[in-house]
């Protein structure tokens, strides 16, 4: 049978996943081999060196680089206080005396006898890592963290901002093709995963962050309002670090795009349940997509499937096209024609022809659709 | 093997997503491109193995050529009848190339050789730190320590001058403790290539916590650049460093015959060894999803600059956000709704791989790509310039003409040939949509040749000439160069419909053809000549390259397109109008002949 190879995104009931959660730089792990874990339950820590500012002495004591050694009252690694005089002249009248204040707590890092320079240094400080999902830890990465491993549901999004949070699941939508409104939102939804329809607008984020809202779950959002809200265009999809007050996560695009029924139901499955969401996003190598973690089984699956990762399609999948002029069309693959056809672009492209609901039967750029699970 | 016996050939470019191989064989006394091969580039999980995505290339190019080249994971060398090849040689920009943060006392001096230098070698310069930036001290530290290099360069100060500036960075240096990109445990590479006098004192401070490399000075004087000995020790810590910290590269550098090189390198020797083989000045451009690369040789001098966030994917959204969407609306020849335009981009954004299926979208592709050139352009006349802060003797006849240090070297009019890469111009469905988008962007004036590099065969020719020049020009004139033809553009400005130019083009073969170019006005004239003459006589207030109103004749190419007359002056500038705007647009991409009706 035919079959072409595509992308899509993960969208599973249950499944084995594992999660590696590694400090940045070298630390102290806290966690032992075959521990179960809490979510918010911390993993690891590590001390982040303190941010140095340099202090130019000899141009602020209006002297000759190699004779700041006479003027100053610290020395390299003693410990100092934010106002506290470290280096002071000594001239003949007192009036034109000049002390230099430390303008913050922590320790002189080095003293520069041909520049002048005194470098102080912050006190460090400390960077926990959290488990991020409820699970058993698998494996110790010794001094930088563990690898959790842990069964639920894993629903992937195309695009999201902010970062790693937790909360319970409040399906703030009956239906997949409903808008989020800033209505919907009430005080039951403070720290909670809101999932709405086809779109949230710029007021209903807005009313969401005012109300403690952890994250948002939608089909599509306009671009026009990320720009707004972030203050600036995202020009490179590498999302994950905005602080805007809460996580949003995009499950099909920009625009207005009803999300995907299957994965709609699923999280009405778990209505309720405590969620792992992170809206990080990185589409260039190593891609990383926002995701929706719900540890446990949802109440009608008994059986947890692997990630078998089937990266095809064939005549008879669901698929939903992507892209201009049926962008968000919903169809059935009815046949792949292995040759190159030319497109309305003029472009030659493989294709394959798609049934949609009312039993028309479109072509369409195999580049330009994604699968949808069964 | 000496280079003579060369006659087989193989090349791969290990790309980011993609890994290209191709075979080329000496036929008769000259080389040709015969099979190519592609497979998805293994450096990340699950493979983690570069070579496995190179084997899988070269398998493909067995299976088409029927040439037996590998024995196993071996590539067999030398050739021998239907079996092995002589050479096999490589270039790579997979896991993101090579990232590199500049230093240098003054930005404008040692801190823009620094980067010269670092782009020269093929290296993405993230960031150029100078004592003047504007930033503070403590910013310039935190900045540092945010960012994660493969390697840095370090330079400030002519020989034998001030240390201090050079000596406070390094200090700086030292505090951030920057960690390099990959393989956390090895120390930052750092190329020190400043004063001569500060090398005791660079030692000092930065020799127990970092892998320093001295090197000779790269601004030795005001007046003299010395990009090379650094640029060398850039290309031996890539090798010897970065390289082995990637998957599978130590594999992949005991399977070559010659050094391997970062894409844009090879790219830029290709680029060199063309330009000097013609006496032509030459602007060659790479377009692709994430980033733009521009390679320039004017009065024999090289240049390279990369837009690291310009492109037609995963960049496309930054396009929209550094050009503004009407610098993007402006190319369109149809009305479109700002929310549909953001909405669109930011889907190609997330979903890079997906492709334009109506015309509609494909003019909205090309309506980026116009700017993305653009920008790239810009980017890159700012940077290649002469040196600045270079002592000038002025008498009282120059005062007129003050033209200061660092004045850009490119100059539209004495361009010869312009080479575009990178699937938007190397692939789209009409070659005339590819010559008007570099005409757009770059604004040619005079007489330029054009041609695309239709399968993105310049890395492996690049990396090739080291061996063999002959074998690389040879492929890169007969197989690697899609020549589109010539654009002729009157610089000068008229009322619409004026007479811009008369013109006569004769080919080898005795056929002329003849006719009046009018202000306002494209035409399209076939040609597919590899040469022939023209004779161009501008209107008086126009000029062709021998100044206003003046007769040119030369040699021009024809191509796949032919000829395009772009009596649209220079300045060109749209109309402010927009309904205006969209009727010429409309005007021109029809006698152009650019989309379907």
């Amino acid at each position: 049978m035919a079959h072409a190879y595509t992308p899509g995104l993960k969208v599973m009931p249950c499944t084995l996943f594992r999660k590696k959660r590694l400090l940045p730089i070298p630390g102290k792990v806290l966690v032992a081999d075959g521990k179960e874990v809490d979510a918010t339950d911390m993993v690891a820590q590590t001390e982040l060196p303190g941010k140095v500012f340099p202090l130019n002495v000899a141009n602020r004591l209006g002297c000759m680089p190699e004779e700041i050694k006479d003027f100053l009252l610290k020395k390299e690694g003693d410990p100092v206080k934010k106002g506290e005089t470290i280096a002071e002249n000594k001239p003949f009248f007192k009036f034109m005396k000049t002390a230099i204040d430390s303008p913050i707590d922590g320790t002189v890092d080095s003293i520069s006898h041909l520049t002048g320079q005194m470098m102080l240094r912050e006190p460090p400080k400390v960077l926990p890592l959290q488990a991020y999902v409820k699970g058993r830890v698998v494996e110790v990465t010794p001094d930088f963290g563990v690898t959790i491993e842990s069964e639920g549901t894993f629903i992937q999004g195309i695009f999201g901002i902010g970062g790693e949070t937790n909360g319970e699941i409040l399906m703030a939508a009956k239906s997949p093709d409903e808008e989020l409104m800033p209505e919907a939102l009430t005080e039951a939804c403070r720290g909670k995963i809101v999932i709405g329809g086809k779109h949230a607008g710029l007021t209903t984020i807005k009313r969401a962050v005012e109300l403690g809202v952890k994250a948002i779950v939608v089909g599509g959002i306009h671009d026009r309002d990320l720009r707004q809200l972030l203050g600036y265009d995202i020009g490179v999809a590498v999302t994950g670090t905005e602080q805007v007050g809460l996580t949003v996560i995009v499950t099909e695009g920009f625009g207005m795009i009803p999300m995907a029924e299957y994965t709609f139901k699923l999280l009405a499955s778990r209505n309720g349940e405590k969620a792992s969401v992170s809206g990080a996003t990185q589409i260039r190598a190593g891609v990383m997509r926002p995701e929706i973690i719900v540890p446990g089984y949802p109440k009608n699956v008994t059986e947890c499937r692997k990630d078998q990762g089937r990266g095809w399609i064939e005549p008879g999948d669901p698929i939903r096209i992507i892209r201009e002029p049926h962008f968000g069309v919903i169809g059935t693959v009815k046949s792949l024609p292995p040759e190159l056809t030319m497109i309305g672009s003029e472009s030659h492209a493989r294709v394959l022809e798609v049934t949609l609901d009312g039993g028309e039967v479109i072509v369409i750029p195999r580049a330009n659709i994604e699968v949808l699970e069964k | 093997m000496s280079k003579k016996d060369l006659e087989v050939i193989i090349a791969t470019d290990c790309g980011s997503t993609t890994t290209k191989a191709i075979l080329i064989e000496k036929k008769g006394d000259t080389y040709r491109q015969t099979f190519r091969g592609e497979a998805p580039t293994t450096v990340e999980a699950p493979f983690e193995d570069v070579t496995k995505g190179v084997l899988n290339s070269i398998t493909e190019v067995e299976e088409l050529s029927g040439r037996k080249l590998l024995d196993g994971e071996k590539i067999i060398t030398p050739n021998n009848g239907n079996t092995g090849a002589d050479i096999y040689v490589s270039t790579s920009s997979a896991g993101g190339g090579l990232q590199m943060m500049v230093a240098g006392a003054v930005k404008a001096m040692t801190g823009e050789s620094a980067q010269r230098c670092a782009l020269g070698a093929g290296a993405i310069v993230m960031d150029v730190l100078a004592s003047n930036d504007g930033r503070a001290d403590h910013e310039k530290i935190e900045r540092i320590r945010q960012l994660r290099p493969d390697m840095m360069l370090l330079s400030g100060g002519t020989d034998g001058g001030t240390v201090t500036h050079v000596v406070e960075l390094a200090q700086f240096l030292k505090a951030a403790d920057p960690k390099p990109r990959l393989g956390a445990s090895y120390k930052l590479p750092v190329i020190y290539a400043g004063n001569n006098k500060a090398h005791e004192k660079i030692t000092e401070i930065l020799g127990d916590s970092t892998a320093l490399i001295i090197t000779e000075n790269l601004r030795p004087t005001l007046e003299r650049e010395n990009l090379m000995p650094a640029r060398h020790k850039i290309h031996d810590i890539f090798l010897e460093h970065v390289m082995q910290q990637a998957p599978g590269y130590p594999k992949l550098m005991k399977m070559v015959g010659a050094p391997i090189m970062p894409t844009p390198a090879a790219v830029g020797t290709m680029t060199e060894k063309f330009a000097k083989a013609n006496n032509f000045n030459v602007l060659a451009v790479d377009i692709g999803g994430a980033t733009t690369d521009v390679f320039s040789v004017f009065n024999e001098v090289f240049n390279r600059t990369v837009s690291a966030n310009l492109g037609m994917s995963y960049s496309i959204s930054n396009v929209m956000a550094e050009a503004g969407l009407a610098n993007i609306l402006r190319w369109l020849p149809f009305d479109i709704e700002e929310q549909d335009l953001r909405n669109r981009l930011k889907n190609k954004m997330i979903r890079p791989t997906t492709i334009p299926q109506t015309v509609e979208d494909l003019q909205i592709e090309h309506a980026v790509a116009r700017e993305a050139l653009r920008l790239a352009f810009d980017q890159h006349k700012a940077l290649a310039v002469g040196l600045k802060g270079v002592q000038q003797e002025r008498s009282i006849s120059d005062a007129f003409d003050q033209t200061s240090s660092g004045a850009s070297l490119i100059n539209v009019m004495k361009l010869d040939y312009v080479i575009g890469s990178g699937g938007i111009l190397a692939h789209s469905p009409r070659r005339t949509q590819s010559m008007m988008m570099m005409i757009d962007a770059y604004q040619p004036e005079g007489i330029t040749r054009m041609a695309v590099d239709s399968i993105f065969m310049m890395p492996h020719l690049g990396v090739l000439a080291q061996i063999s020049e002959k074998a690389a020009l040879d492929v890169f004139y007969h197989d690697c160069l899609v020549r589109l033809g010539t654009c002729l553009a009157p610089k000068g400005l008229a009322k619409e419909g004026q007479l811009a130019m008369e013109w006569e083009v004769t080919t080898p073969d005795g056929k002329k053809e003849a006719g009046q170019l009018r202000f306002g006005d494209i035409l399209h004239v076939p040609l597919d000549s590899p040469k022939a003459k023209l004779v161009a006589r501008p209107a008086s207030g126009f000029d062709m390259g021998s100044g206003p109103g003046n007769k040119v004749e030369a040699e021009i190419e024809g191509g796949v397109v032919g000829l395009v007359l772009d009596g649209r002056g220079r300045p060109f500038n749209l109309a402010k109008d927009a309904s205006r705007r969209r009727a010429d647009l409309g005007k021109w991409y029809k006698s152009m002949g650019m989309y379907p009706v």
